[in-house]
């Protein structure tokens, strides 16, 4: 039996998804169901100074209208932190509908329940408001001059600036130096499933949530706090959620309100947001600007980085997606600077976009490298090889383990990176000028700080049911979690169900930082192991068993059959000692505790882009041709799934670098572009031909597999080498991102 | 959405009868532009007639050589259309050009020129917006305007027109067949599109309740000799920024016979009538060509973010019609 662990198993839902028989949260069949639909803020900052709710509700089939004036108070709202700390994670420290002031565009002012979604909907356009207008802030530009440096970002996890050595002094000193600065226009994050939640009071204090989440748990505890309830009131349901790239990965208000609103209607109520509604609902990506300074000695050798960021923030909490985390260790940089500026808008709080931070951080970085690879006269790639760090340049510390040179060179190869003519404009396919680019990529390995939890059970005809709390929001760690357990019990595949999705479930953490696979995978491996050395233990212990006084250590299982290692032929399967025994079944709970972040390494994944541009020459049009990404992401649990992940992640990048924007009318304080129409990302037509490769390394130090997590470190770098392909195109360097055509006209 | 009743009706005279006795009716056909605005309340008709049954699906060979495309006709099998692909492949490019397959197989070519403006304030019922409710003001002006127009525009609106198949259309001097209330109409195609002046809430000369039942395309060798060429942010699935339908014949050099009309930057689709008049019987050159686009765009107007576009149209044209040429040339 080979194992299951880094082959191409096909994923365990994928039947059911092409046949349409997932059940998504706004599908869970549910009697006597009322639907409640959103009204949102068409004002950006002010106060709601009538409402007249009389209308709406004599519609047909309105059950209630819901306005800040008579919708249930929340009991505390819980202070922001990321989901992946395990506890209650409110996407922002603002629950609406508790006050008439107005923080934001499309702020929710009120809900209406009705017998149908689309009375509901038609009900809300009767709700007559009247608002007092104040002025807004919605754009950087208009408020540059309120910044101020946060004590602490991200929830309070990370400081809001950081130092080493003395970074004046060493630019000064500098023989070259790049002084550059990037602009990011917002993003959103556009799942296929909008977010939605069904709320069904089982009892006056029982309350189930079918909710669309990355994370069971983050949502019970997040509506514990909020509704004032027990966490054992409160039971959230996640089947089968419709992506999310970090829409769904803090709790927003949503299930909260349908709680609310089905207590008061006395039904269950189904809350789906509309593809509109995800554009003011669940954070962004923020409008953004980084200045990068760095200082080289000539031959390329950095001594000095200055990073600043500036972007806008809500009123509520001092959020900014950290942007400046991987680059300050991308390279030995014995100077280092870096700070956050935020300035306060009426914004909802930004949140988690696939690679949060590091998407910006890293293009920014990666860009003024290609230039100082320029200014000096080196091949970029040289120019990172000669800056290549073997160990942590903020804390010193080895890395845990590392394979970037490995995926330089690798990617290299496969991109035939060494024949490229360094001079900009050097080469034309007819209209096209052709340019290529590179970058590299960097993701932390952000470690969960609960402990997770997995349960594992053995029925006695041999096969087995895993069990944790996590939901599959498509990156198809359900299927991975089978290649796992299956392994760790000896048993095949087809023998063992993953058991997912519910808060009922063992604890894990939400699945969020690319650290979803390893964090459960961990707690299944341990839960997964014991299991088979409790049944391995019984059996040496047994008269009966052929296995009995065997050393443990010396047995090991082959397709469910316990067997002595040097002598395969003596040994039982599980099946056989159970039935002996009278088990039915065997059950236990693995516990994995994660290294504290600190643990004498740094821990980080890398990775390396590369990629070719055309440009029309006369029209500024920019296709991408091909792309090759090699990544180290430690053990590869699917090797189809986690390629899958990686290109997508790419073609992300593809997406940030040439079309994605949200577009800010400052006048309205509202998204001018919000639907799936105007905000463009890339097509099937726009994807090229895409090469995925991992280099292998093996880490002992980050979790049991030593794995290091593929969700993200694909779109990082990504877009930084289709930027400098542009420019090797063109001889323009891109300041600003999406790069669209009339900025190479 | 608002609350509807619905009906489906299988011949022409029922349809016209049934949307032109209610004020508050429209007809449903592809729905993908219809359904689209009333989910969003920009139309708010209180009966659809679904028109999907009525006997206009085909392509048909007219007397005079031309060929009459069914206004229920789809997209998709219009763009496949062997009599189109090989008489009018401009028609055919510029439909397989427009939206994606799922939408093509449900759109027709009747709704695809009846579509809206895909204009932000437009579709945004909070915003001031003169073609949706005339009297608010244009919002577009100093807004989020890149895709908007530079010709053709007036200070009450500034929505370009986003069909490309009309824009083949209209280089083609196709022929609209409409029926209503008061019978049959001919209405030549560059008079079915109304340029926005004080009025932008009227977009096409139709009575309410009249039906297009065809569009007739003119018998024109010159025809067989055409392109669409469509220049947009992503590779598929997009409206145009700039789009050229030409078709061309060169003889000895010079230009015989030139038809030419540009999309993505009017506010109705845009016959190029000065750039035709420099053309005409000029050397088939980049320096004709050049002042062709030139002449043509000394009207146009820019709006902030939309500036690029009268370059981008001027290369765009040059290219399309130097392709042309160089086609013509070789062939
Ligand atoms: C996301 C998206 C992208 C798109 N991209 C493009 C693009 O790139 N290029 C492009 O050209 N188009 C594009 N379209 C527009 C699309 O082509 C039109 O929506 C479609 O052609 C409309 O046809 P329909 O049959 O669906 O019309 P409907 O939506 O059914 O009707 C549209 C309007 O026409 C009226 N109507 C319909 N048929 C008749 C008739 N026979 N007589 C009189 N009135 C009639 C209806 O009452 C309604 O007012 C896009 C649409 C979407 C949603
Ligand atoms: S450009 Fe036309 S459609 Fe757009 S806001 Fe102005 S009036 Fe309305």
């Amino acid at each position: 039996m080979s194992p299951a662990i880094g082959g191409t198993l096909n994923r365990v839902d994928g039947r059911f998804k092409v046949r349409g028989e997932s059940r998504y949260s706004a599908e869970v069949p549910v009697t006597n169901l009322a639907h409640a639909v959103i009204v949102n803020a068409k004002i950006a900052s002010g106060r709601i100074t009538a409402i007249d709710t009389s209308e709406a509700e004599r519609a047909e089939g309105v059950l209630a209208v819901l306005t800040h004036r008579n919708l249930g108070r929340v009991a505390t709202v819980p202070r922001l932190l990321p989901s992946l700390a395990g506890l209650a994670a409110p996407g922002q420290t603002f629950f609406p509908m508790q006050d008439d002031t107005i923080h934001y565009g499309g702020q929710p002012v009120a809900v209406v329940v009705a017998d149908t979604i689309e009375r509901a909907d038609h009900a809300g356009t009767l709700i007559r408001i009247e608002y007092e207008t104040t002025p807004a802030t919605t754009l950087l530009d208009q408020a540059r001059d309120r910044a101020y440096v946060p004590e602490r970002i991200f929830g309070g996890l990370l400081p809001g600036h950081a130092s080493r050595g003395d970074v004046t002094k060493a630019l000064a000193e500098a023989e070259v130096c790049v002084d550059a600065t990037y602009r990011f226009a917002p993003n959103h994050h556009n799942p296929i499933e909008p977010s939605a939640s069904t709320a069904v009071w089982e009892d006056v204090d029982r309350l189930t949530v079918y909710d669309s989440t990355q994370g069971p748990n983050a949502v019970q505890f997040t509506l514990a706090e909020l509704l004032g309830l027990p966490p054992i009131s409160i039971r959230v349901v996640s089947h089968a959620v419709g992506g999310s790239f970090g829409s769904k990965a803090m709790v927003w208000h949503h299930p909260a309100v349908a709680a609310l609103a089905a207590r008061h209607v006395g039904r269950p109520v189904r809350l789906v947001l509309s593809r509109e509604q995800m554009f003011t609902s669940c954070g962004h990506r923020e409008e953004q600007e980084q200045q990068i300074t760095l200082g080289a000695r000539a031959d390329g050798r950095i001594t000095a980085l200055r990073h600043h960021k500036l972007s806008l923030t809500s009123p509520f909490d001092d959020w900014a997606e950290p942007s400046l985390q991987s680059p300050s260790v991308a390279y030995t940089s014995p100077n280092y600077e870096g700070v956050y500026h935020l300035v306060r808008g009426n914004t909802i709080t930004p949140t988690f976009t696939r690679a949060p931070g590091e998407a910006t951080g890293m293009f920014a970085l990666e860009c003024a490298m290609d230039e100082l690879a320029e200014r000096i006269g080196i091949d970029p790639l040289e120019l990172r090889l000669r800056n290549y760090s073997a160990t942590d340049p903020e804390s010193g510390k080895p890395w845990s383990s590392s394979g970037l040179t490995e995926c330089y060179q690798r990617a290299a190869e496969l991109f035939g990176w060494h024949d490229r003519d360094p001079r900009p404009r050097s080469r034309q396919d007819g209209q096209w000028l052709i340019g290529t680019g590179m970058a590299s990529a960097l993701y932390p390995v952000t470690q969960p700080v609960n402990p997770q939890r997995a349960r594992a059970r053995l029925y006695n005809d041999g096969t087995a049911v895993v069990e944790a709390g996590v939901s599959e929001f498509g990156t198809g760690v359900f299927t991975a979690m089978t290649q796992v357990a299956a392994d760790a019990l000896g048993i095949p595949v087809e023998r063992v169900r993953f058991v997912g999705g519910s808060s009922d479930l063992p604890n894990v953490t939400a699945a969020v930082g690319s650290a979803g696979t390893s964090a459960v995978g961990s707690a299944v491996h341990l839960a997964a192991s014991q299991l088979r050395d409790e049944l391995i233990r019984r059996a040496v212990a047994d008269d009966h068993s052929p296995l009995r006084d065997a050393d443990p250590a010396n047995v090991e299982v082959r397709d469910g059959k316990m067997v002595l290692r040097d002598r395969p032929d003596v040994g039982e399967t599980y099946a056989d000692l159970m039935h002996r025994t009278f088990a039915p079944d065997v059950e236990v709970l693995g516990t994995w505790n994660p290294p504290p972040q600190d643990a004498g390494y740094g821990v980080h994944t890398f990775g390396a882009q590369m990629a070719e541009v055309a440009v029309d020459a006369d029209l500024g049009v920019v296709r991408v041709r091909r792309m090759v990404g090699v990544f180290a992401p430690g053990r590869v649990l699917n090797r189809k799934t986690a390629h899958s992940q990686l290109m997508g992640g790419m073609l992300w990048g593809l997406g940030q670098a040439l079309l994605e924007a949200t577009r800010m009318d400052p006048r309205l304080g509202r998204w001018a572009n919000a639907s799936l129409g105007d905000y463009l990302v890339p097509v099937n037509a726009d994807a090229p031909d895409v090469v995925v490769d991992t280099v292998e390394v093996h880490d002992e130090v980050v979790n049991p597999l030593g794995m290091k997590g593929v969700g993200e470190i694909g779109v990082v770098g990504a877009a930084a080498a289709i930027a400098n392909a542009v420019y090797h195109a063109t001889g323009r360097r891109q300041y600003e991102l999406p790069i669209t055509l009339e900025k190479l006209l | 959405m608002r609350p509807i009743s619905y009906s489906r009706v299988a011949d022409v005279g029922t349809a016209i009868g049934t949307v032109s006795a209610d004020p508050e009716s429209a007809f449903l056909a592809g729905g993908t532009t219809q359904v689209d605005l009333m989910r969003i309340y920009v139309e708010q008709p209180r009966r659809l007639v679904d028109i999907n049954d009525l006997p206009l699906t085909r392509v048909e060979e007219l007397p005079d050589g031309g060929l009459r495309l069914g206004g229920l006709a789809r997209m998709s099998d219009v763009a496949e259309e062997p009599a189109v692909v090989r008489r009018y492949p401009m028609v055919a490019e510029a439909l397989l050009m427009g939206a994606s397959p799922q939408l093509r197989n449900m759109a027709t070519v009747a709704g695809n020129l009846m579509q809206r403006v895909r204009c932000s304030y437009f579709r945004d019922v909070a915003a001031g917006c003169n073609k949706r409710a005339p009297g608010t003001g244009c919002s577009a002006l100093d807004g989020i305007n890149r895709g908007h127009a530079v010709l053709g525009t007036s200070e009450c609106c500034i929505a370009t027109h986003p069909s490309d198949v009309a824009v083949a259309l209209v280089a083609l001097d196709a022929v609209v067949q409409t029926e209503g209330p008061a019978g049959r109409r001919s209405i030549p195609i560059d008079d079915f599109f109304l340029l926005p002046g004080q009025t932008p809430e009227r977009e096409h000369p139709l009575t309410h309740g009249e039906l297009v039942t065809g569009i007739d395309l003119p018998p024109l060798p010159v025809a067989a000799t055409s392109r669409y060429v469509k220049i947009r942010d992503r590779e598929s699935y997009e409206f145009a920024l700039a789009a050229v339908a030409v078709a061309m014949s060169v003889a000895g050099g010079r230009i015989t016979e030139i038809r030419l009309a540009l999309g993505g930057v009017a506010t109705k689709p845009w016959r190029a009538r000065a750039a035709e008049r420099v053309l005409d019987g000029a050397p088939a050159d980049t320096d004709s060509f050049t002042r062709a686009a030139e002449a043509e765009l000394a009207s146009a107007v820019p709006h902030g973010m939309n500036a690029f576009k009268i370059e981008l149209t001027r290369r765009t044209m040059v290219r399309a019609l130097a392709e042309m040429a160089q086609r013509e040339g070789t062939a």
